[in-house]
């Protein structure tokens, strides 16, 4: 149980940027390690710079070291020349905080944010010196858990981990530490054991206690338990109030560059704008505001312990935020906190937003964002993202005027019932939008970035069959070709071999597993990195196991066919997702039910939650997802109760 | 440019541990985090991206320790007026800055700035390396040393701007000594310059000997190293030879003696200024 260190930094210097293996940020926790208390090495299996920001991860790492019964430490995915090293050496992956080794630890816990790293997952195992099949380990081996996004449907990896966390981690890890450290109180005893006591916890889905049928041509007929303590459901876990947890406290500030290299503060969870390719938008239902005082503490106190000169208000749409004008005027205007700079990474389309972002960015006005993610108000309609040509271009000329010079808009392609003309309406807006900006500026210039759309469990497209590659490769060809003639606009677009991965990966079942395998053990890894990425290493994997993309990525699935998740719950009742699903074929738009009677996703009434949102009227200023256009003001009825006044939660340590 | 009058600090550090394998960038941001959570008044530029007024001294190469790291800061003259380097309301700026930065990264002194137009990096023109040998004995280590202070000339192949150049380092090479007793390892202290381009001692260590009788095969490699100084020539020295060229001054051989000065020493001089009460 002792620190690899010695060991390692005898080695550090022949590898790329070693500072992503000390450890040493400002907020690390030096945990008490006690045969008692169950031993968590949460990972993150990418790069230390891509994950190090995570913030699901940091918050559990403080939730757990707060408990008596559990500690917490981290490790990130060793990049390729460290995991040679390791292995010429003999040494096992370890944790950062105190440099032991991964296989000491009672629970390997993975963050799953994208499909492509789950070659990472066995990379990890591996080197962690951890049998890869849960099968074959003991019980002197660590559980192996998988939460995050992806573990919505964990089937393509049941065979490498034990359990999959549905939901918010809040209060399921406590939990989840009762269990295990009971478990190694009692010496470990068989894996049955602990398998059997964590599927009596609502949110952990253990794979082992579940069986796959499939019929005569191996299409999966459903996947049923086998064993009396695994429920028939396993539903998702949802904190009610996102005020009660007011994490991280002390976020980690790395000594090296990573991604988001800023303070984070979660300003809501959840969103209920109903786009109905994003899954994040369907599981994460409903919407949990954080109180604004609290925001502000969070704000306030985070910049001066942390000495960054940025902030992020994140949740998927922050301009909803009730209130959030005045939480970034104070924000921008408190000189306790210097020269800051607050970023808003999920700005909505209008030109309110844009207002808000011209308060925050009064220096560097250099590009903004937006996100339109389709070409035509009737592809729009189909994915309800309901941002009217008024909005969109409002929002843009309110930016030129104010002095940006770039605007980049994000867009889909692939999406169903999608025609080239609605593809080739994304760069007819394009070209607008540089129209507009050249009325205020000379050089005004826009960016079109396009992502191939990959189908996800629990949404309304989860039925729908992925444009093939070449599909979305000839669609990416047409973009190319008409933005060439369009002056003023760049294009840049998602590698649509990789979509391809991707889609198989989201949508397929336990098949899966010895593809994945087989991927690894050719030496695929990092696969969410382009130079890393081989396509062929899957095509291979998939002919060698008998699969082919046709079936698991390109097939429109039937209604009445049994999906690989189907045990699983995010909440959501499948026949509202049927039902978005015919709505979406017929064009027809739903509106935000924050602001607008119940509709009934079974998001809330089945968990007994509620919106928890400030501001009983929508936000000011234009129609995206509310349906309501400026003339109605906010005078819009509203069945929900908004959040009581409180006092400010305490913040910090 | 800076604005005229705004004052000046000039800090000196020490690197060490975990903390070594973070890279010069890495310290620079480090050190901005620091300087904002001590609220100290630093100056900015102007501009649409203003930037903390901080020059880093010459860059440490990721891995190795030190114990003599610089770096200066300009300060905003209003701001700054009512600033106490010692004793202020809120204690030491060197203890206050010590419980912000990380494990590893220890400021040992800090003193207003009265040098001149030169900056840190064109100032200092030696370097003092300890270096601990890998793999040789003390009596391998000396024949290599003396075979490296016999040599005419030293050619090592670097890169510069993406090409490959061959310098002749020779006479970057001040001095060497061999120090250490058997499973002691062996302790190598060099002094090497640092104008127009700093030696590195992983460079020298790597360099081939050619035609020398004390040649060794495989070059030496280093388990740890550490910068215990940096040295500029002391102002007086440097008046005098202001009318000299640039090459003449580069060539000077400062092994010892009154005519180098560290930029801020630990032990006396102006660190007197902002040592806390004993």
């Amino acid at each position: 149980m002792s620190s690899l260190w010695p060991e390692l930094e005898r080695v550090l210097g022949e590898v790329q940027k070693p500072a992503r293996y000390i450890g040493c940020e400002d907020g690390m926790i030096i945990p008490a390690h006690h045969p008692d208390k169950a031993a968590w090495l949460l990972i993150y299996p990418d790069t230390y710079e891509v994950g190090l920001p995570n913030q699901g991860l940091q918050i559990l790492y403080e939730i757990l070291n707060e408990r008596p019964d559990a500690v917490a430490e981290r490790s990130y995915a060793p990049w390729t020349d460290l995991a040679a090293v390791l292995r010429r050496e003999g040494l096992p992956l370890f944790s950062l905080d105190t440099h032991r080794a991964a296989g000491d630890f009672d629970v390997l816990a993975f963050n799953l944010s994208a499909e492509l790293v789950y070659t990472n997952l066995l990379e990890c195992l591996d080197l962690a010196g951890i049998p890869i099949l849960a099968a074959d380990r003991g019980p002197e081996h660590p559980l192996v858990l998988v939460g995050g996004h992806c573990s919505y449907n964990p089937e393509p990896l049941v065979d490498f981990i034990d359990a999959a966390v549905l939901g918010d981690g809040e209060e399921v890890v406590s939990e989840i530490s009762v269990v295990v450290a009971a478990w190694k109180a009692e010496g470990r005893t068989a894996r049955e054991d602990v398998h059997v006591a964590l599927a009596g916890i609502t949110g952990v889905y253990v794979p082992s206690l579940y069986t796959a049928d499939h019929s005569e041509d191996g299409a999966l007929a459903g996947v049923r338990p086998v064993h009396p303590a695994a429920p028939e459901k396993v539903e998702k876990r949802t904190i009610a109030d996102l005020a009660e947890w007011p994490y991280p406290k002390n976020q980690l500030v790395p000594l090296t560059e990573v991604v988001h290299d800023r303070l984070n503060v979660e300003v809501f969870r959840g969103c209920t704008r109903g786009c109905r390719f994003c899954q994040a938008g369907m599981i994460t239902r409903p919407v949990r505001e954080r109180p604004a005082d609290q925001v502000r503490t969070m704000v306030a106190d985070g910049l001066r312990r942390t000495g960054y000169d940025e902030v992020a208000l994140t949740s998927l749409s922050t301009a909803d935020f009730s209130g959030i004008q005045e939480v970034v005027e104070d924000t921008v205007s408190d000189d306790a906190c210097g020269q800051v700079s607050v970023s808003l990474p999920s700005l909505r389309v209008d030109a309110f937003t844009v207002g808000i972002a011209a308060q925050i960015q009064r220096a560097r006005r250099t590009g903004l964002t937006f996100a339109p993610e389709a070409g035509t108000w009737r592809m729009r309609q189909v994915i309800n993202k309901l941002i009217s040509e008024e909005d969109l271009y409002g929002a843009v000329e309110s930016a030129f005027s104010q002095g940006w010079r770039r605007v980049k808009l994000y867009f889909l392609t692939g999406l169903p019932t999608e025609t080239d003309e609605d593809t080739l309406g994304i760069i007819e807006m394009a070209k607008n939008c540089v129209e507009i900006g050249r009325r205020h500026q000379k050089g005004a210039s826009v960016t079109v970035s396009i992502g191939g759309f990959v189908p996800k469990p629990f949404t309304p497209f989860q039925w729908f069959g992925q444009n093939t590659e070449q599909e979305l490769h000839r669609k990416v060809g047409l973009l190319r070709d008409a933005a060439r003639k369009a002056r003023g606009v760049q294009i840049k677009w998602h590698d649509t071999r990789a979509s391809v991965v991707e889609g198989l990966l989201s949508r397929g079942d336990r098949r899966l597993g010895p593809v994945i395998e087989d991927v690894w053990r050719n030496g695929g890894v990092f696969q969410e990195w382009g130079e890393h990425f081989d396509l062929e290493l899957w095509t291979d994997a998939m002919a060698r196991h008998g699969m082919s993309f046709e079936d698991h990525v390109y097939r429109h699935r039937h209604e009445d066919e049994a999906l690989p998740w189907d045990h699983l719950s995010a909440g959501l009742h499948k026949d509202f997702l049927w039902q978005d699903w015919r709505d979406a074929l017929d064009e027809v738009g739903l509106e935000d039910c924050r602001w607008i009677p119940c509709y009934d996703c079974g998001a809330c009434t089945g968990y007994g939650i509620e919106h928890v949102v400030a501001s009983a009227v929508p936000p000011a200023g234009g129609s995206q997802g509310t349906g309501q256009g400026l003339e109605h003001g906010g005078g819009v009825p509203v069945a929900l109760s908004a959040r009581p006044p409180r006092e400010p939660a305490e913040v910090g340590s | 440019m800076s604005v005229v009058g705004n004052p000046k600090i000039l800090v000196r550090f020490s690197k060490a541990g975990k903390v070594r394998f973070t890279s010069h960038r890495d310290v620079a941001r480090i050190w901005e985090r620091a300087l904002r959570r001590v609220a100290l008044p630093v100056a900015y530029s102007e501009g649409f991206s203003p930037r903390p007024k901080i020059s880093y001294g010459l860059a440490l190469p990721t891995g190795y320790e030190s114990a003599g790291e610089y770096l200066d800061v300009e300060l905003d003259r209003e701001k700054a007026e009512s600033l106490q380097l010692r004793d202020g309301p809120e204690g030491d700026l060197r203890e206050r800055l010590n419980q912000v930065l990380p494990e590893g990264i220890r400021v040992q002194a800090i003193a207003p700035l009265e040098r001149g137009g030169e900056s840190l990096q064109q100032a200092v023109i030696a370097c003092t390396w300890a270096i601990e040998v890998d793999g040789a004995d003390s009596a391998e280590v000396e024949v290599w040393a003396s075979g490296i202070l016999d040599a005419e000339e030293i050619l090592v192949e670097r890169e510069r701007k993406g090409k490959k150049v061959t310098d002749d380092v020779r006479p970057l090479v001040h001095s060497l000594d061999v120090s250490g007793s058997p499973g002691d390892g062996v302790q190598l202290t060099a002094v090497l310059g640092t104008q127009p381009r700093a030696l590195r001692p992983t460079e020298l260590l790597e360099a081939r000997l050619e035609g020398t009788s004390g040649s060794t095969h495989p070059p030496l490699s280093a388990r740890s190293v550490c910068r215990m100084k940096q040295w500029m020539l002391r102002e007086s020295q440097e008046s005098q030879e202001s009318q000299e060229s640039q090459e003449s001054r580069n060539q000077t051989k400062i092994t010892q003696g009154d005519a180098r000065v560290e930029p801020l020493s630990v032990d006396a001089g102006p660190a007197a200024l902002v040592e806390t009460r004993a």
